[in-house]
């Protein structure tokens, strides 16, 4: 549930979906942190295009991530930020740390 | 306030509970016909107070968490989110931006989202007895068009 991580070209992508909060982002961690520390990607990036709701977890769980990807030096990627999730990370100012970028979706073969 | 209607509701502060405490108040701020962004910040902030309960107030126990919401004929929505767990020594210094006594994992942002997402935002706290957090938003606007 809630993370789909996809290597490639040393670039970790971790396709988050569903509801962001502290309950679930421990779950998140978990999954994402494992997958990074065993491949030390240069880049990690979060993609929130399916992510319905995030409260100050969703932060959190971005810092957290960002500190782990920075001992190898490696940076972060927020991607397909919505609207309605702007809000909160402008007030986070992760918007200093991290790349923030949108993405014109490609079409994927379902799994 | 003289409350056009209320709900009250009570649940153990396990976090799997976070979703269900905002969607609650969600459902019961959509009688006054919010945006979608409206509903948004309301939910976002309900989290936010929800999740400061099951982290900090009960930290290492399970306690109850009271959510007491209503609203006026002017569309002004009241949330109340009380704990009876361990209260907080410094209400000022808790709610700074960035402060967090919770580890690396929490940003520190908790009451300053609930600040920037409603209108108001009252907290008293008791050392040893519990924390109320008070909420305030204004959906006037939409209840005037709608009765």
């Amino acid at each position: 549930m809630g993370v789909r991580l996809i290597l490639k070209d040393g670039c970790l992508t971790a396709l988050l979906s569903g509801e962001i909060d502290h309950h679930v982002a421990r779950e998140l961690r978990e999954e994402i942190d494992e997958t990074a520390m065993r491949t030390q990607p240069k880049q990690l990036k979060l993609d929130f295009s399916g992510v319905q709701f995030m409260d100050s977890s969703g932060i959190g769980l971005i810092m957290g991530r960002y500190k782990l990807i920075q001992t190898w030096g490696g940076g972060v990627t927020i991607a397909n930020l919505p609207p309605k999730l702007e809000k909160i990370v402008s007030l986070s100012g992760l918007r200093d740390l991290c790349t923030i970028v949108k993405e014109v979706k490609e079409v994927e073969g379902e799994e | 306030m003289k409350a056009k209607n209320e709900m009250r509701i009570s649940f153990p502060s396990s976090s799997n509970n976070e979703a269900f405490g905002r969607a609650v108040v969600a459902a019961f701020a959509a009688q006054l016909d919010p945006t979608i962004d409206e509903l948004s910040d309301i939910k976002t902030a309900v989290s936010e107070a929800v999740t400061n309960c099951i982290v900090h107030a009960y930290r290492d126990t399970i306690g109850m968490i009271y959510i007491n919401a209503k609203y006026d004929d002017r569309g002004t929505l009241q949330i109340k989110i009380r704990d009876k767990g361990c209260g907080i020594e410094d209400v000022e210094q808790a709610m700074q931006p960035l402060f967090t006594t919770a580890g690396e994992e929490r940003a520190g942002l908790g009451f300053a989202v609930m600040e920037s997402f409603m209108d108001k935002l009252r907290v008293t706290s008791k050392p040893g007895h519990g924390t109320t957090v008070t909420m305030q938003k204004n959906l006037a606007r939409r209840v005037m068009k709608n009765g």
